[in-house]
């Protein structure tokens, strides 16, 4: 019950109204931990080339796999490079192309879903058909095809990372567009002879904006575990650059004796996602969309 | 005494705000029920009035908590008892039959499996037994042939035929206290009036006590011995249910009284002032003073206490109930509408039918409709400037419909829709230029759904100025404020959210923007039925002021045939997307010569005691129109014979120019009436 709804609020600032939905989202213990998990990866990313200790390529075979010293906090890897190095630039690549994919992803799939809920009919039948076509494909099939087509640089994996994970973003909107449809302001608006284009901007986005900015986040720590997998299959960042994917991929056949040369990087990347699943289900609770209540499609 | 089996002692119960302030819903709350009494608890949305009803159960809302008494029912406290001991008076001793049956029933289970089931867990017969209670339980809720109705599944019954089966469900456990919460308000009124019956029926047969919950007099006035009018939170009257609507001694029963439209009365009656207050405003004094007609300067500053008065068998929350009191009667004045149409056309509505029905591919190729009995046909309405035309009917009846294809909204099968005798408007919308659009505005029934909640009440009403008129900065800004004060609200609303406003508010935000158009004619599709009843009069009188302003024209679509009385020139009636009469109001209320228009006027529900409804015709739904004859044939209890099932019945004028379609002769049907 929403009880506090019924009292009188003035019209807030955009930045009062984030700056509120980020405090109810760090009142709950799980949004405050995802939150702080989510942050720390971020400005890691943006301060480690300042920090990291070592030059992440500097090969030296005198230091080949060593265990973890004061020196080498997580030791060092097959080629004698500082893991710690490594590991605190290996969010960077993942981080920055995936946070595009993800924008992309939001921006085509939720428009194209508010598109067909709005339109419906036809045109609704036939693009979601196809959307359904590309939904039985096995993304990462797809992906392998178009990165050995067109490379692995960063141009080619955010649109092809966003184009992928969009898919299940147009449905979302679109189911999301279908409850605000049948409500009377739109029928209002269509009946005043409004365009498309102005139903759509105006009374549809600002009420299906948050349920697809929680999706888009979601998706968001998907297309990272995804991004990582393609890493790891040595199809997405190419050596010496740092990756937790490649990392993983280097050091998997060491592990029974060189175990910290693989603990690092897959600490690394799992709790980056868990911190956005986390901060995902806190947006979502305190936008009052409840995902526990809602399966997502 | 021991006839008493619901005691409510000093009930208070409430819910902390964000800022951590105790707010109450209910204030102090003490009231009894008595075995084998019927109490009608009364009040507008946010009174209290069902917080109250399920705390009788021994319920509190998520959310909400009790802050002080007690429930008592045979003599031990409801409300600190534990789950466990609740289920057993639960169902067995307190019964409740809720507002819509149809949610309130599994989709899934048989009609006949879910009485059982709550036969199960409430008595402790066997098998056998149980299967016989079935149907007799169904027979006593009236239910035809419960053998076949126990087999169906809940979607495969009518809106009056689910709230039958609750009923039937509540009464399962044989419980002495039945709680009905607003149970006849989504049912039609004929439903309605029969539903009421049956509960009446029941009250008397089995002793049970029953409160109901509603917000609409009319019903409480059927059914209740004793009414407990509530006004935010508070118990503000309690009496005998024939001197309280007779003669209310609280201002704001009086008030109320006296707004509510009647069938006898044309016109429209005064409205009350204001709404009422949000929980947790009023800090001190009366929480009715700001609405009050009879307020002084003290009820602004001391709250008055619920005194009782023994003469009159009545407690009152009023400093001033004396001068009530030598009011003998209510005297409702109400304010006679103009006739405002001109001879002047202005919409022509010939030979209009609708389908609804799916289209096969073919059709769908060449862009057509086929359909040899659609859901509406055959509307010929002629409508001047100026005029308020109604249409009602049940719902299903194709009101609505009509509507959304005057507005462009629903592609029309065949006929034409003219605009001032010279422009024909098309069937697609996509093919309305901006004008045609301009020209008809809608306003809808429920103001929470016709706003967009995330726009400003700006935003909202710029939305008309902008698209149509181009209008921006300061001039629309004027232009918005300008529209405000026309429908009496203040330059500050401006800015809020229509969750920010009360129901009254929304809906004259939402009468605003239609105005905002400069139309010409205006589609009210059930404006007033999602308001208050106190705030209903006061945007009736609104639409009224506003139409004699600017000369619009309204089509006022509407189920309540007492606000219909009250604001339209002219009434049609529709069944199953059929017309049946048409003609100025006066003629069409004063005499009903259409048996269908009998029919609804009799089941009109009237806050008094001495009118009860005429139940003429079986609470049967048809499904779909009749494909040969009159559409009413199914529930006429005047047919003719065998010419009402094969021909379609003529048009008949009355002197008075009332035209009516049926195949008896106008004499004959008017002479049945005296």
């Amino acid at each position: 019950m929403k009880l506090d709804n019924i009292y009188q609020e003035e019209k807030k600032s955009n930045f009062a109204k984030v700056s509120e939905i980020i405090i109810t989202m760090a009142s709950r213990p799980s949004g405050f931990i995802g939150l702080s998990i989510l942050v720390f990866h971020v400005i890691l990313a943006f301060i480690s080339p300042y920090i990291a200790p070592y030059d992440f390529k500097a090969i030296n075979p005198t230091l080949m796999l060593q265990a973890p010293s004061a020196e080498y906090w997580f030791g060092t890897d097959d080629l004698g490079r500082d893991v710690f190095t490594r590991t605190i630039l290996g969010g960077r690549t993942a981080l920055t192309i995936t946070f595009f994919g993800s924008l992309i992803a939001l921006l085509w799939g939720g428009l194209l879903g508010i598109f067909c809920g709005l339109v419906g009919g036809k045109t609704d039948d036939i693009v979601m058909r196809i959307v359904d076509a590309f939904l039985s494909i096995p993304w990462i099939l797809a992906m392998l095809l178009i990165v050995s087509l067109l490379g692995t640089s960063t141009e080619v994996l955010i649109p092809a990372l966003g184009f992928f994970y969009g898919k299940g973003i147009v449905r979302v909107a679109r189911a999301a567009t279908h409850d605000v449809i049948a409500k009377d302001f739109i029928v209002s608006a269509r009946a005043r002879g409004h365009s498309n284009f102005s139903i759509i901007w105006n009374e549809i986005i600002p009420n299906v904006r948050d349920a697809i900015l929680v999706e888009g986040a979601m998706r968001w720590s998907w297309m990272l575990l995804g991004f990582s997998s393609l890493s790891f299959l040595g199809f997405g960042v190419s050596p010496p650059t740092p990756d937790w994917g490649l990392m993983i991929s280097n050091a998997r056949g060491l592990m029974s004796f060189a175990y910290w040369s693989v603990i690092a990087p897959i600490v690394g990347l799992s709790s980056l996602i868990i911190g956005i699943n986390l901060t995902a289900d806190a947006f979502a609770k305190a936008l009052g969309i409840d995902r526990s209540t809602k399966a997502p499609v | 005494m021991s006839d008493i089996i619901q005691k409510v002692k000093n009930l208070s119960i409430g819910f902390k705000s964000k800022k951590g302030e105790e707010i109450l819903i209910l204030k102090n709350i003490s009231t009894n029920i008595k075995k084998g009494e019927t109490v009608g608890i009364v009040g507008e949305s946010g009174s209290g009035k069902s917080t109250l009803a399920l705390a009788m159960m021994g319920y509190v809302k998520h959310g909400l908590y009790t802050i002080g008494g007690e429930c008592e029912f045979n003599s031990s406290n409801l409300l600190n008892m534990k789950s466990k001991d609740l289920e057993k008076i639960r169902g067995r001793k307190i019964a409740m039959i809720p507002q819509n049956a149809g949610q309130a029933l599994t989709p899934n289970l048989k009609i006949g499996y879910q009485i059982d089931e709550a036969l199960q867990l409430h008595s402790d017969l066997n098998e056998k037994e149980r299967e016989k209670k079935i149907s007799e339980l169904l027979n006593k809720v009236r239910l035809p042939s419960p053998e076949t109705i126990a087999l169906r599944y809940p979607h495969e019954l009518s809106g009056g035929q689910q709230q039958r089966v609750a009923v039937a469900m509540a009464l399962a456990g044989t419980p002495d206290l039945l709680l009905l919460d607003e149970p006849t308000t989504g049912l039609d009124v004929t439903t309605q009036a029969h539903v009421l019956e049956l509960l009446n029926f029941i009250a008397k047969d089995t002793g049970t006590s029953m409160v109901y919950v509603s917000h609409d007099l009319g019903a409480i006035a059927q059914v209740s011995d004793r009414i407990i009018v509530m006004y935010s939170g508070e118990i503000v009257l309690e009496g005998p249910s024939r001197d309280i609507l007779k003669r209310p001694i609280h201002p704001y029963t009086h008030g109320l009284l006296k707004s509510i439209p009647k069938l006898s009365l044309a016109g429209l009656p005064e409205s009350m002032p204001g709404s009422q207050p949000q929980p947790g405003i009023i800090q001190g004094g009366c929480s009715f003073f700001d609405r009050c007609n009879f307020s002084e300067e003290k009820c602004k500053n001391k709250s008055p206490h619920l005194e009782f008065l023994k003469e009159l068998n009545t407690s009152v929350r009023c400093f001033n109930y004396e001068k009530l009191l030598k009011e003998s009667q209510i005297n409702q004045n109400v304010n006679k509408i103009k006739n405002n149409s001109k001879d002047k056309e202005i919409l022509n509505l010939s030979d209009v039918s609708i389908s609804y029905a799916k289209q096969k591919l073919l059709d769908q190729i060449f862009n057509r409709i086929s359909d040899d009995n659609p859901t509406v046909k055959d509307i010929n309405i002629n409508i001047k400037k100026g005029e308020t035309i109604a249409l009602v009917g049940e719902s299903g009846s194709g009101k609505s419909t009509i509507l959304k294809s005057i507005a462009g909204l629903l592609r029309t099968k065949d006929g034409l829709i003219r605009f001032e005798e010279s422009r024909n408007l098309s069937s697609e919308l996509k093919e309305r230029d901006p004008n045609d659009l301009r020209i008809i505005q809608l306003i809808f029934q429920n103001p929470d759904e016709s706003l967009n909640p995330n726009h400003t009440v700006e935003e909202i009403i710029a939305q008309p100025l902008k698209l149509y008129f181009g209008l921006k900065g300061e001039e629309l800004k004027k232009n918005i404020i300008d529209l405000l004060q026309k429908v009496r609200l203040g330059e500050f609303y401006i800015s809020r959210y229509p969750r920010q406003l009360s129901g009254g508010e929304k809906q004259r935000v939402a009468v605003a923007r239609a105005f905002a158009a400069k139309p010409d004619i205006i589609l009210c599709d059930e404006v007033t039925s999602a308001l208050d009843v106190s705030v209903q009069a006061a945007v009736l009188n609104l639409l009224q002021q506003l139409k004699e302003d600017f000369g619009t024209t309204y089509i006022f679509v509407s189920h309540d045939l007492a606000v219909v009385r009250a604001i339209s020139d002219r009434v049609a009636v529709l069944y199953q997307g059929r017309l049946c009469e048409v003609g100025p109001s006066n003629d069409v209320y004063k005499f009903p010569s259409h048996p269908y228009t009998e029919v609804l006027l009799g089941a009109v529900l009237e806050p008094d005691p001495d009118i009860k409804p005429k139940l003429v015709a079986e609470d049967i739904v048809e499904e779909k129109p009749p494909e040969k004859g009159c559409s009413f044939q199914g529930r006429c209890s005047r047919i003719v014979g065998d010419i009402c099932k094969k021909e379609i019945p003529p048009w008949q004028l009355t002197d008075s120019g009332n035209a009516i379609r049926c195949h008896i002769p106008i004499k004959e049907l008017q002479k049945e009436q005296i």
